[in-house]
């Protein structure tokens, strides 16, 4: 054992300072929320969460180019990093604007005036009548943000864990804290954590047992360590797949999906938006490093089982969205099946395959959250109108809301001229090119299933006769409003003109060892 | 003594919070069972250290000692609102969500 000398580690504080700046801010807002009056606490909250979120990015895109690794190998800052920081920081400010909305549900926010408060009692009816919501929700935004960000930059497996944890736990709270509907809330966040804690302990013993085999838990030095050895024996093997079950639930592939529906329809729409868009994001960057990064020599290995759970999440997904009577259900399950599809680019295991799965979480990113903030303003009475059969004849009385929710059901089902389309190509070429054609006919009949359940949604909603009891769409504030056009436009530029973002991801080149 | 025999440990623990959590149906005794396979890696975390004679392993099994005690705030916070709500920490009855 060395007991020398300490080095501390040398640090680009440049390079990480999008990390920096929202775990800062982050720390900051728990401190608004501590000392800063009641009615001042929301306005100064959406300053700081809006202002550290465009100043990451000016220095995400500031630095574009930059390749290093840094904190003593901990962080890499690569191509792939940056995009995905780039895409994680947009879509975060789409989702903030979402959870911002507070013109859409007659009694004001999204959130529930106190989360801690007991559904129905008097404490609650109080907090709601007299408008004294918490604003803890912004606090727990930006950790969660933070810990994406760190999650697809690390470089070994214990800043990987710390950052799953850091990005899922305070997800865990924001899904149980919805106004309406709260008992699905707190009962999507308990299976939604209980779930997630279980995942993440699978993610921690697969790392134990690959520090075990490799003597590091740096994701090269993973590598070196499988090139360097001649037999690989029980202890890689079992660690990996332990380890990407991990990661595997958080992209909700099947047959880890369970908890993907019941989070998507308990939780808030704006954080189902939000989570939806930037989990995925997150989840996949860090499953693409790892498996390329670490496991790049064993593709033979891992390559059969990813084939296998890449088929049945496409399938899955597909077929039981198909008889899905609820949207947020629905597009949970399209969700799931949309993870089958970007794993095609995961077992691709090419440059190809990397860029084509950055640009398939980017265009899949802008049209989920798109969705959802669609789903946050289609309303009924009780609420969100969930339920498939009150959207019928929407398209007839709100002609725009709903040609901008069908752009987004074609974008999602592939159809050309939309992101959806440029972006399944992608992969689906990638995927050939590297050999597995089978799987690529597979994900092309897995598509045709689930261009049935996105058209019936547009089926629905301009040839049907409207509902004894239709959804009216709510007028939203200009916070809403900007995240849906964001939304609708990025899905329809990415379908007519993908060149200057195929260009850039295709520069983003490949993880940096 | 062997430092294997500490890893067979390991392995028997986290199976045995792997069933746990599978098979009971109180919530807290389903956290405990994730809690105890969060320690059973660190056991091995630990052991491994041993074996490859460095100390990333140690240093390892503290952060994820900080991380599990942040993970039991934020369950018992979710748990506990259940509880408040239902009389009841049954992971069975609150079953609003399906199909």
């Amino acid at each position: 054992m060395n007991t020398g000398t300490f080095n501390p580690p040398e640090i680009d504080y440049l390079a990480i300072a999008p990390i920096l700046i929202i775990f800062g801010t982050a720390v900051l807002s728990v401190l608004v929320e501590a000392f800063v009056g009641r009615t001042a606490r929301r306005p100064v909250q959406l300053v700081l969460v809006i202002g550290s979120l465009l100043v990451a990015l000016y220095f995400v895109i500031s630095q574009a180019g930059t390749r290093t690794i840094t904190a003593n190998g901990a962080l890499v800052i690569d191509g792939p990093a940056l995009v995905l920081w780039g895409a994680l920081l947009v879509l975060s400010l789409l989702g903030a604007m979402l959870m911002a909305e507070r013109t859409l549900d007659p009694s004001g926010d999204v959130f529930a005036a106190r989360a801690a408060a007991l559904p129905g009692s008097e404490d609650e009816r109080q907090f709601t009548q007299r408008g004294w919501v918490q604003t803890e929700v912004w606090p727990l935004f930006l950790f969660s943000v933070s810990g994406m960000l760190m999650f697809v930059a690390a470089n070994d497996l214990l800043l990987m864990f710390v950052a799953l944890e850091v990005m899922s736990l305070p997800l865990y709270l924001l899904a149980g804290m919805a106004r309406r509907r709260r008992l699905l809330s707190q009962e999507s966040a308990l299976k939604y954590f209980l779930l997630g804690a279980f995942s993440s302990a699978f993610f921690l013993y697969g790392a134990s047992l690959l520090y075990g085999f490799s003597g590091t838990v740096s994701l090269p030095g993973i590598a070196e360590a499988i090139s360097a050895k001649p037999s690989q024996g029980p202890l890689l093997i079992l660690g990996m797949a332990l380890l990407v079950v991990g990661l595997l639930f958080k992209v909700g592939a099947v047959p880890f999906h369970q908890w993907t529906p019941d989070v998507y329809q308990g939780a808030p729409s704006a954080v189902t938006g939000f989570m939806a868009a930037t989990v995925k994001i997150a989840a996949f960057g860090a499953l693409l490093r790892v498996m390329y990064v670490a496991f790049g020599g064993i593709r033979w290995d891992w390559e059969p089982m990813l084939w296998v759970i890449a088929i049945l999440t496409m399938f899955v997904g597909s077929i039981v969205a198909l008889v899905q009577t609820d949207i947020k259900r629905m597009l949970a399950y399209s969700s799931i099946a949309q993870s089958g599809f970007i794993m095609l680019g995961v077992i691709a295991a090419s440059a190809e395959g990397l860029s084509a799965s950055l640009f398939y979480l980017i265009a899949y990113g802008f049209g989920t959250i798109g969705a959802f903030a669609v789903i946050s303003m289609v309303r009924q009475s009780g609420g969100e109108a969930t339920s498939l059969s009150a959207w019928a004849g929407l398209g007839r009385t709100s002609p725009v809301i709903g040609a901008v929710f069908a752009v987004f059901m074609l974008s999602l089902a592939g159809i050309p001229l939309t992101s959806g389309f440029v972006a399944k190509f992608g992969v689906f070429a990638a995927a050939i090119e590297s050999g597995d054609t089978w799987l690529v006919i597979a994900a092309v009949v897995a598509s045709i299933i689930a261009a049935f359940f996105y058209v019936r949604v547009i089926v629905l909603m301009y040839f049907s006769a409207p509902a004894k009891e239709p959804a009216v769409v709510a007028v939203p504030s200009a916070f809403t409003t900007i995240a849906l056009a964001a939304g609708v436009t990025v899905t329809v530029v990415l379908g007519i003109i993908p060149q200057p973002l195929l260009e850039l991801v295709a520069n983003a080149d490949v993880f940096l060892r | 003594m062997n430092p294997s025999n500490y890893i067979l440990l390991s392995a028997v623990l986290f199976s045995i919070g792997a069933i746990g959590v599978l098979v009971r149906r109180n919530a807290i005794i389903v956290f405990m069972s994730v809690e105890l396979m969060l320690n059973a890696a660190n056991l091995s975390f630990v052991t491994f250290a041993r074996m490859n004679g460095n100390l990333d392993g140690q240093v390892v099994a503290f952060f994820v000692m900080v991380v599990a005690a942040a993970e039991v705030v934020i369950g018992l916070a979710i748990i506990v609102t259940i509880f408040r709500t239902r009389r009841s920490a049954s992971i069975d009855e609150p079953s609003l969500l399906k199909y």
